[in-house]
């Protein structure tokens, strides 16, 4: 084991903070110390992090607030009254809702039915089709936004909401098949072999047995797809023209752009009241199903 | 085992006959076809919304296509003209290498190395402190990029919170946006974008199986070497493709900072996405927008082909 000593990698470790004393031993002081200094490193670090999050929600409870970080003065609700007119707040909510609603129950569908078929039969036709949809899911799709308009303009789809949740349910199809399929095998096929002997077909027993036993699989990914279409600002930004169909993300922009400068603390409240949905859900999420974990094992395939 | 004629079996083509006739093949190519039905509303929503536009990219990107007039119905084919004036537009080459300068620092070093140490830490410190901690640090990935980018926009501002810490300290700082766009904005995916590594790497220093470190503990590894010869090494797969999924998703990184700058001050930070996206929509030059959008997808494929190379590589 001592031959790996060999400086085969000259760069000292700059990326590890765990800086413990020269001693070899393993006793309790160093042990002590490098706890404390993982501790005041990962304090010093979640403060970094924190202070900017503080001054959104501060600000967003401050009548005066401006673009620095104070506990309000008094606690006040106004700015959330402000913002909460249905032109301003509620259309574009439930535009956003109706969007990623929408987008993640198409994506599951349609993801479900195809991941079915290639998990469950073997065809020379499979692996090919997988390593495309791995390949959809690097593809940058903000690169491809010009051409996406130019499409919709061709198609005729420039400001429709159907078009966009169909563009969003689209670009997110690669990885939510490439998740439901992951899913999928991990199901055991005994079960559908016993329905197919009692005559089942293929889509009943993906129905009745398959489905229900990826129930887990099927939430991370709805909530992969709802995330990400919810937050997404760059495609209803190109695709939605008119106010009235634009999602949150939208809205919460030209208000920026209106009022970015004079209504810190609106602007505040605004984005807060944007946040709430995503957040709260994915709280209940990592209670649920282990979150984070689930949806970064879902990444690493 | 003999019943296997119409209804779906599970490994069909694994027990290949060789006897069998040339009619009960068709009927199997047949009964094969049907079974691939559901794959087409997957192929068809991505033949038309994603191959659909990558193609008109090539093709588009060849013409003189604009938002109005009559090359917005009508555009002509000008052939590399868009590419040529590209190439020799300043701005390209000053776009690329902010691009790259973005990737690299924001997401290749700092994301990588900072999300790495996080959970390296996490794994040390107190777990009430890794909680809190994480938490706070997984809020800023959580925000819609839209709400970051305004917070980001806040913090950095003329008045903003970086510069009333600073005055604490008796510095008076700049404008961060208008003098260190750069220096914003990757500051800025650095905070929202650690998340992500860290959680990657949590998941994957939990499976690497503590006889291993403990046995190099054993025979007398401190914590570092531990850290290079152990545990990276274990980890290398995990670092290889999180540091290209990073580089994809930084590459193409749009909202935050065309929020935070919009590209300026006088182009000083604008990325390649940012200015796809001008030159289409500001100066209504599809087709020029285009050719960048193209350039643009043929890194992000050059990057993918290295990813799904690295993810398939240790299983085959």
């Amino acid at each position: 084991m001592t031959t790996t000593t060999t400086p085969t990698t000259p760069h000292e470790p700059a990326l590890t903070p765990d800086s413990r004393p020269r001693t070899r031993s393993v006793a309790a002081p160093s042990k002590r110390m490098s706890a404390f200094f993982a501790n005041a490193s990962l304090i010093i670090i979640g403060f970094c992090f924190l202070l900017p999050l503080s001054w959104l929600v501060f600000a967003s409870f401050d009548t005066a607030a401006t673009y620095q970080t104070r506990v309000p003065a008094e606690l006040s609700f106004d700015n959330f009254s402000a913002v909460l007119t249905p032109e301003l707040t509620f259309l574009p909510l439930w535009n956003s809702l109706i969007i990623s609603v929408s987008t993640a129950v198409i994506t599951v569908v349609i993801a479900l039915l195809a991941a079915y078929p290639l998990s469950r039969y073997q065809a020379r036709f499979n692996k090919p089709f997988m390593y495309t949809v791995l390949f959809g899911t690097c593809l940058p799709i903000t690169a491809i936004m010009v051409p996406v308009y130019a499409l919709f303009v061709a198609l005729n789809l420039l400001d429709s909401i159907p078009g966009t949740i169909a563009f969003l349910a689209a670009s997110s199809l690669p990885v939510a098949i490439y998740m439901a399929k992951n899913f999928m095998d991990s199901v055991p096929i005994s079960l559908e072999e016993a329905a197919w002997v009692d005559g089942a077909s293929a889509m009943r027993a993906l129905r009745t047995i398959v489905i229900p036993l990826m129930r887990p699989g099927i939430a991370v990914i709805s909530i992969y797809v709802f995330f990400a279409a919810w937050g997404n600002f760059f495609v209803p930004f190109v695709l939605l023209l008119s106010p009235s169909k634009q999602p949150a993300a939208i809205s919460i922009y030209s208000f920026f752009g209106q009022y970015g400068t004079i209504a810190y603390g609106q602007l505040a409240a605004f984005s807060l009241i944007y946040a709430v949905p995503v957040i709260a859900l994915y709280v209940l999420v990592s209670r649920g199903i282990g979150g984070s974990f689930a949806l970064a094992g879902a990444v690493k395939g | 085992m003999t019943a296997e004629v119409l209804t779906p079996s599970p490994q069909p083509e694994l027990r290949r006959d060789p006897e069998e006739g040339s009619r009960r093949s068709r009927r199997r190519s047949l009964t094969s076809l049907i079974r691939m039905i559901p794959l087409v509303p997957a192929i068809f929503l991505m033949l038309v919304f994603l191959a659909g536009p990558i193609i008109w990219s090539l093709w588009g990107s060849l013409t003189d296509a604009s938002l109005t007039g009559r090359a917005a119905t009508d555009p002509q084919f000008i052939g590399v003209d868009n590419y040529t004036r590209l190439f020799a537009d300043p701005l390209f080459p000053q776009s690329v290498w902010l691009t790259v300068v973005f990737t690299l620092v924001s997401a290749v070093i700092a994301q990588t190395v900072l999300g790495l140490s996080l959970a390296l830490l996490m794994n040390k410190a107190n777990k009430k402190v890794g909680a809190v901690v994480g938490t706070i640090i997984v809020a800023a990935w959580i925000l819609p990029e839209i709400v970051a980018a305004f917070v980001a926009y806040a913090f950095f501002s003329q008045d903003g919170t970086l510069n009333q810490m600073l005055s604490v300290v008796g510095l008076d700082g700049p404008n961060w946006l208008y003098s260190f766009p750069m220096l914003a904005v990757i500051c800025a995916n650095i905070w929202r974008g650690a998340a992500f590594s860290m959680m990657i790497y949590q998941a994957a220093l939990n499976d690497v199986p503590p006889e291993i470190t403990e046995a190099a503990m054993i025979d007398g590894a401190g914590g570092a070497k531990r850290l290079i010869y152990v545990t990276l090494p274990m980890i290398r797969q995990t670092i290889t493709t999180t540091l290209m999924l990073i580089t994809l998703q930084t590459l193409s990184l749009f909202t935050l900072i065309f929020v935070m700058t919009g590209g300026g001050p006088s182009n000083n930070s604008t990325t390649l996405p940012i200015l796809a996206y001008k030159e289409a929509f500001r100066f209504s030059d599809i087709g020029y927008g285009t050719a960048i959008a193209t350039v643009m997808l043929a890194v992000g494929a050059a990057f993918s082909i290295v990813y799904i190379r690295a993810l398939r590589a240790p299983k085959d």
